[in-house]
């Protein structure tokens, strides 16, 4: 038997997880949640790149969708490397299909050109 | 000129207070922002969680920053950024700075004060020992990480387990940092158990409860920290001091509301949290001067500061064509046992009328009372007892960590004097 939480949304419901049963979640998400962390753990992260030519030195992004977890210092590393100019929009892929995973780095702000 | 309508702040709160007034029928609306631009807060808040309620979407705090200024697009409502608001007096003047317009005294008819909350420091808890550089507050890190784009530390201890405190040691962690583990001065985390889960567990950070630091050591930085077991009643226990070697300490050790200016202008302060007293429609002690988000008391989602500010915003606009019968009966909402502090804290109940509606989504606000509880409860019962009769609502599990919340009607409310909230064990 396997005990863990939820990550999916700020409840954090306790999933127990019995060989092929799988119970303690109460929506849909959680249950998909439930049954890839046993054999395909992922997260969203969010980190900042360096952006010249704005008003502030670094800008906000985010994974466009759930990267494997073992990859997460990997795709940390990888943001710290990157540079970016501005402007930008919110939504803009930043860096595109990260580390292979088909997977992009996306703006959580948008940032005028100064 | 006088402003229909004044927002003092322009974080989420401030933002939805403009957006509120606005909507009904104030005409001129200002909102005062002390820093380069909107957002607050959110803006260095760059993890998601935010906006399930407001926009149904997991957002990012820029995210929700945004598209909450987004919805002042097109409506005439005026921001100043860079702006430090000075004083407010009871007659509803504000004087305010900045580069551009230099010294203001501006006119209003109705102010919102949304001036939210600032983190509790090392001098607030009685950090003893030496004052090396890499000693900062969690928010304080996270804005020179997530803003200013300054690294603060390599090897990193962290004292409080609030959320504040668990998303700092991912990202801390995520930087490269060695994060060396969480202090928790109480038997338990104040923080949400998937910021446990996905912030320390997934980074293999141990979590110590019942722990604090005691001392800071080093000279010119921060070289470690002595860290002791507390007992139950949250003392050191002596022989259980360990040395953690480490270059920053990050304190999340509790929020406190930002309330200097309704202070200083007199406005009737709640000593239990540090925020202020407020009517049902948040309004203060002094009439026209309305409250919301943070600077009342700290939220724990943006989403619930926004909604309250949009109780208060409204409450501002009406405030323009109708000042409202100053004899109202009040009722008086009592903290009883278990509880440390409602809000509001008084409720006028001739002014509880129908729900509002921001966004499609629907809050019966004007019969919503809001509380923190002092302690654990596996199996809890509310009781609200009016003068007449007592109300039992079952709740189950709930922590201080968690705001709570309860509707009543106006029926309940309206024959008494004072209406006082318990929480209590089922037995």
């Amino acid at each position: 038997m396997l005990e863990f939480t939820c990550v999916v949304c700020p409840w954090g419901c306790s999933l127990i997880v019995e060989s092929e049963n799988i119970s303690g979640y109460s929506c849909s998400r959680g249950l998909a949640y439930a049954k890839n962390e046993q054999t395909d753990p992922r997260r969203d992260i969010s980190g900042t790149v360096r952006v010249t030519g704005a008003a502030h030195p670094v800008i906000p992004v985010k994974t466009s969708s759930p990267i494997p977890k073992d990859l997460l210092l990997d795709a940390a590393e990888l943001l710290r490397k990157t540079s970016i100019s501005a402007p930008i929009k919110t939504g803009d892929v930043i860096i595109a299909n990260m580390l292979g995973t088909g997977i992009d780095f996306i703006a959580a702000r948008s940032i005028e050109a100064v | 000129m006088i402003y229909d309508v004044i927002v003092i702040g322009g974080g989420p709160a401030g933002l939805y207070a403009a957006a509120a007034a606005c909507g009904n029928g104030a005409k001129n609306v200002l909102v005062l922002e002390r820093d380069g631009e909107t957002g607050g807060i959110l803006q260095q808040c760059i993890h998601s969680g935010f906006g399930l309620h407001m926009f149904r979407a997991e957002l990012t705090g820029p995210e929700y920053a945004e598209r909450a200024l987004e919805m002042l697009t097109n409506t005439g409502i005026e921001i100043k950024t860079n702006t430090m608001v000075l004083s407010i007096s009871e007659d509803r003047t504000v004087t305010a700075i900045n580069d551009h317009d230099g010294f203001m005294e501006l006119k209003a008819n109705a102010i919102v004060l949304c001036t939210g909350c600032r983190e509790r420091t090392g001098g607030a808890i009685g950090l003893a020992g030496s004052r090396p550089a890499g000693v900062f507050t969690a928010g304080a890190a996270q804005r020179l990480i997530n803003i200013d784009g300054y690294m603060v530390g390599r090897r990193v201890c962290i004292l409080g387990s609030g959320d504040i405190g668990l998303i700092m040691a991912r990202r801390m962690a995520l930087e490269g940092a060695k994060v060396e583990a969480v202090f928790e001065l109480m038997p338990y985390s104040g923080g949400l158990r998937r910021n446990i889960a996905q912030c320390l567990d997934d980074f293999g950070i141990p979590l110590f409860l019942s722990h604090t630091v005691t001392a800071v050591e080093g000279r010119e930085r921060v070289e470690g920290v002595w860290v002791s077991q507390v007992d139950s009643d949250l003392k050191p226990i002596p022989g259980t001091e360990k040395l953690w070697e480490c270059d920053t300490l990050l304190l999340s050790v509790g929020l406190i509301p930002e309330n200097e200016l309704p202070q200083a202008a007199g406005i009737e302060m709640d000593t239990r949290m540090g925020g202020l007293i407020v009517y049902e429609n948040r309004e203060t002690s002094i009439p026209g001067i309305f409250a919301a988000g943070n600077a009342v008391h700290v939220h724990d989602l943006a989403d619930f500061a926004s909604a309250e500010a949009s109780i208060a915003g409204q409450a501002a606009a009406v405030f323009n064509t109708d000042k409202g019968d100053s004899n109202l009966k009040t009722v008086n909402i009592v903290a009883g046992d278990g509880v440390s502090y409602t809000v509001p804290q008084k409720i006028r109940p001739d002014n509880i009328e129908g729900a509002i509606h921001v966004h499609g989504i629907h809050f019966d606000a004007k019969c919503d009372i809001f509380f923190r509880i002092r302690s654990n409860y596996e199996d809890a019962v509310i009781e609200v007892h009016s003068e007449s009769e007592v109300l039992e609502i079952k709740r189950g599990h709930m922590t201080p960590g968690e705001m709570a919340r309860i509707s009543l009607s106006k029926e309940f409310i309206k024959n008494s004097d004072n209406i006082t909230i318990k929480v209590v064990n089922k037995c």
